[in-house]
């Protein structure tokens, strides 16, 4: 039986977080991965291809305008998740996957708002004791409110 | 770099051209800033060595990135992604770096990848395809699909 503390979660929504997208970010993001795909790096290449800006790679969607505590990446939502969880006793996290559904490309300039949900949480019975699946799913919108991806995170702790 | 390939071509089985990527612990650094990652897990020998890992590790949200872009190689201006997803198999290790800009010998990482589907909805057209990440002992460590639409 799940603590109460940890059922609670489910359901919950966190906070939009706000997401600019800068051109040096898109830059430095693609740099990272070592793909020089015009379609980030060339604004004449991006027009030219029916973007009125350099466009990010399919995955990423800016840096949030603000955020607190070391680790820009980990929304409120999320660090209050994993943390709920660790409490519970489930020391070790594994990240479980993700997926993800591309509607519309982003572009330099957008500013798009991310919305958090923890859709679900269920423990199972592994090899080795009880695993725990959580799984989060975020909505990003752009500035002419326009839906723009899903994503389906899944986060593993036993 | 980016290739033109056309969706009347592809025929299911087809491989997509591999895409090798060499990490490094100055891959990871960069990644790290790109994204805002800052677990030390990724960077710290001793923070790897106490969760177990015994050294720091390739962050899982490259190796996704990785497999992106072998499909938006491959796909070019021709179509776009999308449905994209990534599971986790194993764990990788960078290389250490030989110099400023040179990596150590190690182990390279292949991307590779399938066709497994091929149809048309009306008059857009599609591709699934199979993808994963294949470590110097040849053992996949990374798997993931993606549905492509073209234009």
């Amino acid at each position: 039986m799940l603590e109460e503390q940890v059922m609670k979660l489910v359901g919950k929504t966190g906070d939009g977080i706000v997401m600019e997208v800068e051109k040096g970010a898109i830059k430095r993001y693609a740099d990272a991965i070592g793909d020089y795909n015009p379609l980030y790096w060339d604004e004449e290449y991006a027009r030219e291809s029916g973007f009125d800006a350099i466009v990010a790679p399919p995955g990423f969607f800016g840096w949030p305008v603000s955020w607190d505590g070391p680790m820009p990446i980990l929304v409120p939502l999320m660090a209050e998740m994993m943390d709920t969880i660790i409490k519970a006793g489930y020391g070790s996290i594994l990240d479980g996957g993700i997926d993800y559904e591309f509607l519309r490309p982003v572009r330099a300039g957008d500013v798009l708002t991310a919305i958090s949900r923890i859709a679900s949480i269920t423990e199972r019975e592994g090899k080795s004791g009880k695993i725990l699946f959580s799984i989060v799913e975020t909505t990003y919108v752009n500035q002419d409110n326009e839906l723009v991806a899903k994503t389906r995170q899944t986060v593993i702790n036993r | 770099m980016v290739s033109q390939i056309s969706w009347e071509n592809i025929k299911v089985g087809d491989e997509i051209p591999a895409l090798p990527k060499v990490a490094t612990t100055q891959m990871l650094v960069k990644w790290a800033g790109a994204t805002g990652d800052f677990n030390p897990i990724h960077y710290e020998d001793g923070f790897a060595a106490a969760h177990g890992i015994g050294k720091p590790i390739i962050h899982g949200q490259l190796k996704r990135a990785w497999l992106v872009q072998l499909i938006t190689d491959w796909i070019g201006r021709a179509g776009t992604i999308e449905k994209f997803s990534c599971q986790f198999k194993a764990i990788d290790y960078p290389r250490q770096m030989k110099s400023m800009t040179e990596p150590a010998e190690g182990e390279t990482h292949w991307c590779k990848g399938l066709v497994k589907k091929k149809y048309a909805d009306g008059d857009k057209h599609y591709l699934e395809c199979e993808m994963w990440i294949q470590n110097g002992k040849g053992e996949k460590t990374t798997l993931a699909n993606a549905t492509i639409i073209f234009r």
